[in-house]
């Protein structure tokens, strides 16, 4: 089964040397996303949002409950071997918030897309290399003489941002973690990041896990919402409904916090 | 816009001088500042919006430089011109009782280890001559209570309070002076969008219970600034694009980057899904070596080739709206 599956997942933090103090910070949380759908995650500071993007992607490991990806139970013990990994890096693909500390400074930016060429099997100096990197920088809107040979500090948040995504023209991923890939882009050029998200959805069908506290943000893109507070899934649906009515107490406190353009917010003044 | 004029900036000029490299932040600014007035000035990054505060306070460090203009205050009998004021001056007569700036981050200012309460007459006692921590404290605890926080949160740790409350708190801290003039530069960026709602209730209740006279709120955000501004100053390149009554703006942006920057905002609104969101291709310029004419003129999908020569003043074309280019003038 395509897609991604998250079963029961629930992790706790431990804390402290001689007294322990534990933090749940995913609580028996399960959801699925399917081929072609982009699912957010909303939620604020805290609530667990970045666990679960960890422990999708390999990073953190959960106490109990299940992750399946393709079918594929990724924290499985006959798993957790370096053949698995680069099998899970061709199918997993992940664009972070801060797109200046996803670089190496010393490397130029293309380093990036062999790194990605070399996990196909492709070496960087075979001549189908060049084609298929300017074919997925092409794709994520980029003009690709401007962006060979430069270095991470001389692209802007945004440019740097669409040169992970162009990762996933490369290694055609079946599952895309995107933790708040745009908060630290400016608004006028948050847009074509978006658009890009949507691209890869109708073009690659992939699977695509947006997280994000911009309810704005997940209202646009999103084809489900899930609201997540203090480590509990409390409301999942589609998002205009959840807009138009939702049903937890967060949620309702939520929606009616958020700044609107069209309308002003009624207990402020 | 009728009213009093609170500050007066007039063609201000202010550059970072690094290695005898120019980078003009702000660049021949001029606008007022109204009685009673919430003034939204928005902006992306690096469009001088955070240097525009500096000068409002004139609290000019190196690497930058103040090269021409005026900065006058009219809340005394005669016009103050901060311009002219050496350091020690602005720190004894104007700053926390004439200006206030609330800068990023602010609630960082809370001492760890301190009491809000002692934090409180550590920043309040060097203004007065001679006043005991009682006084300051019954002084906090009333506007606390004024401005709707809880007055129990003085005799707290900050590690106690959330967020919020500590943004809350050093907001009202900044105030306890009634400044005439309040300077919030992103104050709501951090917070979650529940604090962002009580921090903007907090700054309404300065405005209605008079206790500062104006405030200059700086933000990225065009949504949070919208719920309190009464109008809007949109910068670009260390310029002025359009300043405008903040209704005005939302119905009918008469600057490209205006437009464009309204049509990039993403809220869970129908109409926002329904028109979809619009990117400004390219970037900004660089402030070291500016277009020549229109700084916004690579990025416009106006343009005039009158844009790429001249350079378009901010004038008034409607009723208090004033917005600088071309392209707009003539349309109006």
């Amino acid at each position: 089964m395509k897609g991604l599956e998250i079963k029961n997942l629930t992790k706790v933090y431990e804390t402290g040397f001689i007294i322990k103090r534990y933090i749940k910070a995913v609580n028996n949380v399960s959801f699925r996303i399917n081929p072609g759908e982009i699912v957010s995650l909303v939620g604020e500071s805290g609530s667990g949002k970045t666990t679960i993007a960890k422990i999708i992607l390999r990073l953190l490991n959960p106490t109990s409950g299940n992750i399946l990806v393709d079918g594929i139970d990724i924290w499985a013990k006959e798993n957790q071997n370096p053949k698995f990994a680069k099998e899970f890096g061709k199918k997993v693909h992940a664009v972070f918030q801060d797109p200046f500390a996803s670089y190496n400074p010393f490397y130029p930016i293309e380093r990036t897309l062999w790194q990605a060429l070399e996990l196909l099997g492709i070496d960087k100096k075979d001549p189908r290399a060049k084609d298929l990197m300017y074919e997925a920088l092409e794709n994520v809107g980029l003009k690709p003489d401007v962006v060979f040979g430069k270095y991470p500090h001389q692209l802007s948040g945004g440019e740097k941002q669409r040169v992970m995504i162009a990762r996933c023209w490369l290694l055609k991923p079946s599952l895309i973690i995107a933790d708040e890939p745009v908060s630290m882009i400016d608004a006028s050029s948050r847009g074509g990041v978006i658009k890009l998200f949507e691209k890869l959805k109708e073009e690659q069908k992939a699977s695509i896990l947006f997280i994000t506290h911009d309810m704005g943000l997940a209202y646009y893109i999103s084809d489900r919402v899930l609201i997540m507070h203090k480590g509990d899934i409390v409301e999942e649906g589609n998002p205009e409904e959840i807009v138009a009515n939702p049903q937890h107490w967060y949620t309702k406190n939520l929606i009616s916090s958020i700044p609107t353009l069209y309308r002003k917010l009624e207990d402020i003044s | 816009m009728s009213g009093k004029k609170l500050v007066e900036i007039k063609n201000v000029k202010v550059y970072y001088i690094i290695d005898g490299l120019q980078v003009k932040a702000v660049d021949d600014v001029s606008f007022d500042i109204f009685d009673g007035e919430v003034l939204g000035v928005v902006g992306e990054s690096g469009c001088g919006k955070t240097t525009l505060s500096n000068v409002l306070l004139m609290s000019i460090k190196k690497p930058l430089n103040f090269i021409d203009g005026s900065v006058t205050l009219n809340t005394q009998n005669e016009p103050l011109h901060l311009q002219k004021l050496r350091r020690d001056q602005l720190k004894r007569d104007v700053w926390g009782k004439e200006i206030v700036i609330i800068p990023q981050a602010a609630m960082n200012a809370l001492m760890p280890t301190m009491k809000i309460k002692d934090f409180i007459y550590d920043v309040v006692s060097p203004h007065f001559k001679n006043i005991t921590k009682d006084e300051v404290i019954k002084m906090a605890k009333e506007r606390f209570e004024e401005i709707g926080i809880d007055k129990e949160a003085v005799n707290r740790y900050p590690f106690e309070l959330s967020g919020g409350m500590k943004q809350r708190a050093v907001i009202a801290t900044a105030t306890l002076l009634n400044p005439k003039l309040l300077i919030a530069d992103e104050p709501t960026s951090a917070l979650d969008v529940a604090t962002q709602k009580m921090v903007l209730k907090t700054l309404n209740e300065l405005m209605n219970k008079k206790i500062v006279k104006s405030i200059v709120f700086i933000t990225h955000d065009i949504a949070t600034v919208r719920q309190i501004a009464t109008r809007m100053m949109i910068m670009y390149a260390g310029k002025i694009a359009e300043i405008s009554p903040i209704d005005d703006v939302l119905r009918e942006p008469l600057h490209p980057y205006t437009e464009g920057l309204l049509l990039s905002v993403v809220t869970p609104e129908p109409e926002i899904r329904k028109r979809g969101i619009y990117t400004i291709p390219g970037s900004p310029p660089s402030l070291i070596n500016p277009p020549v004419g229109c700084r916004f003129y690579p990025r416009c999908k106006y343009r005039m080739d009158i844009c790429e020569v001249e350079e378009p003043k901010l004038e008034e074309l409607k009723p208090n709206r004033f917005v600088a280019c071309h392209y707009a003038r003539g349309r109006v």
